[in-house]
């Protein structure tokens, strides 16, 4: 871990995307994690993902809660306006932030604590409000700044560092989210970019809630070979759905596929979802489906991963609220006050 | 033809516009817009009426109580004491009696005989069948049960003189649109009018008599006025959980919009009403929306204000913009839901944990509920901080007459310091957190503002000028002393207090919100008996030097609150350095609304007979 400042060089041919940006310019400040935390391959899979998908940064807004997981924000788009908040209740501010301004891209970054145990209420409530965002959770089963308390995601019989053993059930946050109605719910592994990198960008594009529960292991206090969001059992119990590559609107052109190699899911903007392999004859619009997928694979001691479900067919939010076109923010006084004489046919019907 | 019952010859001295009558009815029995009805009326005449809901955390069942006083004085305060009690609840009906004045009178449904305890030989008694006559008049067993209700308003106006033509055009304009409603209503109106007529010498000595003391007035609630004020202040977020006497709030603005908000041409909204899941989401919303530059507002009561402390924390240290509107309810815990208190002053002057303060606003009046909601906005963009306005469930969910409403179209938002692009620009080091006018108010930008300037992060945790991660205790020490003077400046931009005072007079009173109905009438009465006091309505907190200067410049200053532990008093000592000596607090926390009666004798108690006759003498 390190406080010092981030140098600002940069090597001078570093490739520039579409925008004329580098990968430093979608950077944030060094991390304070511990080294090796999954929480920083999260940062830089984010960074990777907007990099290449030419997201503007200052038109992301990244909100997170309390804990070592809602550091990861400053740790990413640092052009990017930030807001760590209050334990277990960033699902609250996104959802204020969104309604103030439905034209940006929001990311909001929580962990297992912050999203399973203490803001596990916000959290069931902003999926059913279907809050047009991509909510992301660090999830490693324990509390790493109180030093190691098990979470609620933590599995039955899972030990820590410690070696207390988890005694309950744990709550699947993946499973939550598809019951609750969210309309894009993937599952992920901090050492597994090449999925989650599409993931991100899939999960940004995607009109309406999108969720991505990241096993992301905490070295500290739960990498042990008996806890199951250590990196051990994740990789020995991984069940991925498969290469997936995001295609975005614009590059469509320039990239082919064979035809009948794998599936095509085509997001509202145009862009492409591809899967190949295993998540070809898997069906992510079914529910139902989704959720037996992922029990099924838990009942083995496997943690099914990919892009679990997806329903592009949702309204979302600002839809449900019929909110006009121009944001909230960007309103103007004309807009707003309806002025004097509709105040006196008010006053008239208190008389 | 039943008698006027006149066990007794007591004496009724003749009032006119001047009176207190109390209706006891059963919850859920449709009594509200009838005694509604009632109260309207008699403002319509042009004479000051006060209404007073007293009712119970219940849907239907409980005792409740309507009290409408009148009086010529415009004395818009509870008076205790009943003229004439419309007892019409079998629960209640012995205390409602006991409750009558002597030589007032108690109006009761005589369908069924009056028990013998319950006859006072000091009281006339006014006995009605109202439910024989909706059983002969109306075939709807619903009708039968409402119509009561409306009998005895008609009957009432024969016997107090009411213009039975302001009742008849109000039932015309209540049932708009629903035309088949009035004439079954103005005959219910009719027929209570023809059997007081037929059977009483009406009117009673209590008179009503016109006036034109209301023509530029207006009867509305605190809670309505909040909500429109929300409309015409440029909110746009009202996110809240529903909690009584709050709820109306958030009504009131959500009615409004539907109705000035939608966009013309596509019929779309510019507004949104979110029902959080509870008080923290609410709260935690509103910042979220106040942070990304939408007006945004929450309305709770005390429990949801206590949900809401760490939020409320958060935003005074990461200065996020936010209006809570706090319409207070007795508590602690859950209280007394339905009665009205002051007891959340400290609570919410120095809300969260740490070093924190608040800005606080106290209406007293509509208007002011109105005006204070539309200003409160721009004291929290102004300021960059929370902005909690305290009301009271007496203020928010009562009617009270107030002057009509007034919005100057020269008028416009003051969005404090925040940067657009353009400006951002122009600056080379740009730092959130930096006071670069020397005010402790510091510069903020909306996300997306500018590609690569002015993005900065917003944490609850301690920050630098450049809103960067800090534990270094020096820079964490600068910035809680930067909040420190935005708090002196934001004198500049809250209500002043409204003081009266005279060099002559040694002692004061000091008051807020809602005690504010009972001022004007304890002076007078004092006055009568030669006591003469200066007055000082604080509208705002932080206290202005004023404060600490009218408690300085007289002997004894009364402190007035609706709370125990006289927590106003706290408040003065703690920010004026006021001293103790110099203050005695008149409290009262029965759930009521205190009376002009309470505060005169709590005064005239506290003086030896050696201090009146000198206070008679100068």
């Amino acid at each position: 871990m390190s406080y010092i400042r981030k140098p600002k060089f940069q090597h001078p041919d570093l490739q520039t995307n579409d925008l004329g940006f580098t990968r430093r310019d979608y950077e944030g400040t060094l991390t304070t994690l511990c080294g090796g935390c999954g929480h920083d391959s999260i940062s830089a899979a984010i960074i990777q993902a907007a990099a290449e998908m030419s997201l503007e940064p200052h038109r992301v807004a990244k909100i997170s809660g309390i804990g070592c997981s809602s550091k990861i924000p400053s740790y990413f788009l640092s052009k990017s306006h930030g807001f760590n908040s209050v334990h277990g209740r960033m699902p609250s501010v996104a959802t204020g932030a969104n309604l103030a301004n439905k034209n940006l891209h929001y990311v909001g970054i929580s962990g297992d604590g912050d999203s399973a145990s203490i803001g596990l209420g916000q959290f069931c409530h902003i999926v059913r409000r279907r809050i047009n965002m991509l909510y992301i959770v660090a999830n490693n089963g324990t509390y790493g700044l109180t030093k190691g308390q098990l979470s609620a995601t933590a599995d039955l019989g899972s030990k820590t560092k410690a070696g207390d053993e988890s005694l309950y059930d744990n709550i699947d946050m993946a499973t939550l989210a598809i019951e609750l109605g969210a309309s894009f719910v993937a599952r992920s592994f901090s050492g597994d970019k090449q999925q989650l990198i599409p993931l991100i960008q899939a999960g940004l594009t995607h009109k309406g809630f999108a969720f991505i529960d990241v096993v992301s292991p905490c070295v500290t206090f739960n990498n042990t070979d008996f806890s199951t969001h250590g990196y051990k059992n994740t990789w020995e119990n991984y069940v991925s759905l498969g290469q997936i590559d995001f295609v975005p609107m614009q590059k469509e052109i320039t990239t082919s596929y064979a035809a009948g190699k794998d599936k095509e899911i085509t997001l509202h903007d145009g862009s492409v979802i591809h899967l190949h392999k295993a998540g070809k004859n898997y069906d992510p619009s079914n529910k139902e489906n989704a959720i037996h997928h992922i029990n099924t694979h838990k009942k083995n001691g496997e943690i099914a991963t990919g892009l679990l479900y997806i329903n592009q067919s949702t309204s979302d939010f600002h839809e449900l609220q019929d909110t006009v076109d121009k944001s909230f923010n960007e309103l103007s006084f004309h807009d707003l006050c309806p002025g004097n004489e509709s105040l006196q046919d008010i006053n008239h019907t208190f008389k | 033809m039943p008698e006027l019952v006149t066990t007794t010859k007591v004496n009724t001295l003749p009032k006119t516009n001047d009176f207190v009558i109390k209706f006891a009815n059963v919850n859920g029995s449709g009594s509200a817009s009838s005694n509604n009805m009632f109260a309207k009326a008699i403002f319509r005449m042009g004479i000051p009426v006060s209404p007073h809901n007293i009712f119970p955390s219940n849907i239907q069942g409980l005792p409740t109580w309507y009290e409408v006083r009148v009086s010529d004085n415009n004395y818009l305060g509870r008076r205790e004491g009943v003229d004439l009690m419309v007892a019409m609840n079998e629960q209640t009906i012995e205390s409602d009696i006991n409750s009558v004045v002597s030589g007032g009178f108690a109006l009761y449904d005589s369908s069924k005989p009056l028990s013998d305890k319950l006859i006072r030989s000091d009281i006339h008694y006014l006995p009605i069948p109202l439910k024989d006559i909706c059983l002969a008049e109306f075939e709807k067993p619903s009708q039968r049960q409402l119509f009561k209700n409306i009998v005895y308003v008609g009957a009432l106006a024969a016997l107090i003189n009411i213009d039975f033509k302001v009742l008849t055009d109000m039932v015309s304009d209540q049932f708009r649109g629903k035309e088949k409603l009035i004439l079954p209503n103005i005959h219910a109106l009719e027929l209570g009018h023809q059997y007081a007529s037929e059977n009483f010498k009406c009117p009673l000595p209590l008179e009503l008599e016109k006036r034109n003391l209301t023509l530029d007035k207006i009867l509305m609630d605190g809670n309505t006025a909040i909500g429109l004020g929300c409309v015409y202040g440029g909110a746009t977020v009202a996110s809240w959980y529903p909690l009584t006497p709050s709820t109306s709030v958030v009504d009131a603005f959500d009615k409004y919009c539907k109705r000035l908000r939608r966009d013309p041409g596509s019929g779309k909204n510019k507004f949104s009403v979110v029902q959080a899941e509870d008080e923290l989401a609410a709260i935690g919303m509103a910042i979220g929306a106040g942070w990304n530059g939408a007006r945004a507002f929450t309305a709770s009561s005390g429990p949801g204000v206590s949900l809401m402390q760490e939020f409320l924390g958060l935003a005074y240290f990461s200065e996020v913009p936010v209006v809570l509107f706090n319409i207070q309810r007795v508590g602690p815990s859950t209280g007394m839901p339905t009665r009205t208190q002051q007891g959340d002053l400290l609570t919410c002057a120095y809300a969260s944990h740490g070093d924190t303060k608040q800005i606080l606003l106290f209406p007293s009046t509509p208007k002011e509920c109105f005006e204070f909601a539309a200003d409160s906005f721009d004291i929290a963009d102004r300021l960059q901080t929370p902005v909690i306005v305290l009301s009271d469930l007496e203020l928010g969910m009562n009617e009270q007459i107030c002057d009509h409403l007034d919005w100057d179209d020269q008028r416009r938002y003051d969005r404090g310091k925040v940067l657009n692009e353009e400006q951002l620009s122009e600056i080379e080091n740009y730092g959130r957190y930096q006071d670069v006018d020397g005010d402790g108010i510091p510069y903020r930008t909306y996300p997306g503002t500018h590609a690569n300037k002015g993005s900065y992060f917003t944490r609850g945790s301690s920050h630098d000028v450049n809103a960067a991660y800090t534990e270094n205790g020096d820079t964490y020490a600068e910035i809680m002393d930067r909040i420190s003077l935005k708090f002196k400046t934001a004198l500049d931009y809250i209500p002043k207090p409204e003081i009266s005072s005279s060099s002559t007079h040694k002692r004061g009173l000091i008051y807020l919100g809602t005690t504010t109905s009972a001022i004007q009438e304890t002076l007078d009465k004092l006055q009568k008996k030669g006591i003469s006091l200066d007055t000082m309505r604080l509208k705002a907190f932080p206290f202005h030097d004023c404060v600490r200067e009218f408690i300085n410049d007289h002997e004894l200053v009364y402190v007035i609150e609706q709370n125990r532990d006289a927590q106003l008093k706290s408040l003065l000592k703690i920010e004026c350095n006021a001293n103790e000596e110099q203050m005695l607090s008149i409290l009262s926390y029965n759930g009521v609304l205190i009376t002009a009666q309470q505060i005169e004798h709590t005064i005239l108690d506290s003086l030896s007979p050696s201090e009146r006759t000198e206070e008679e003498s100068a």
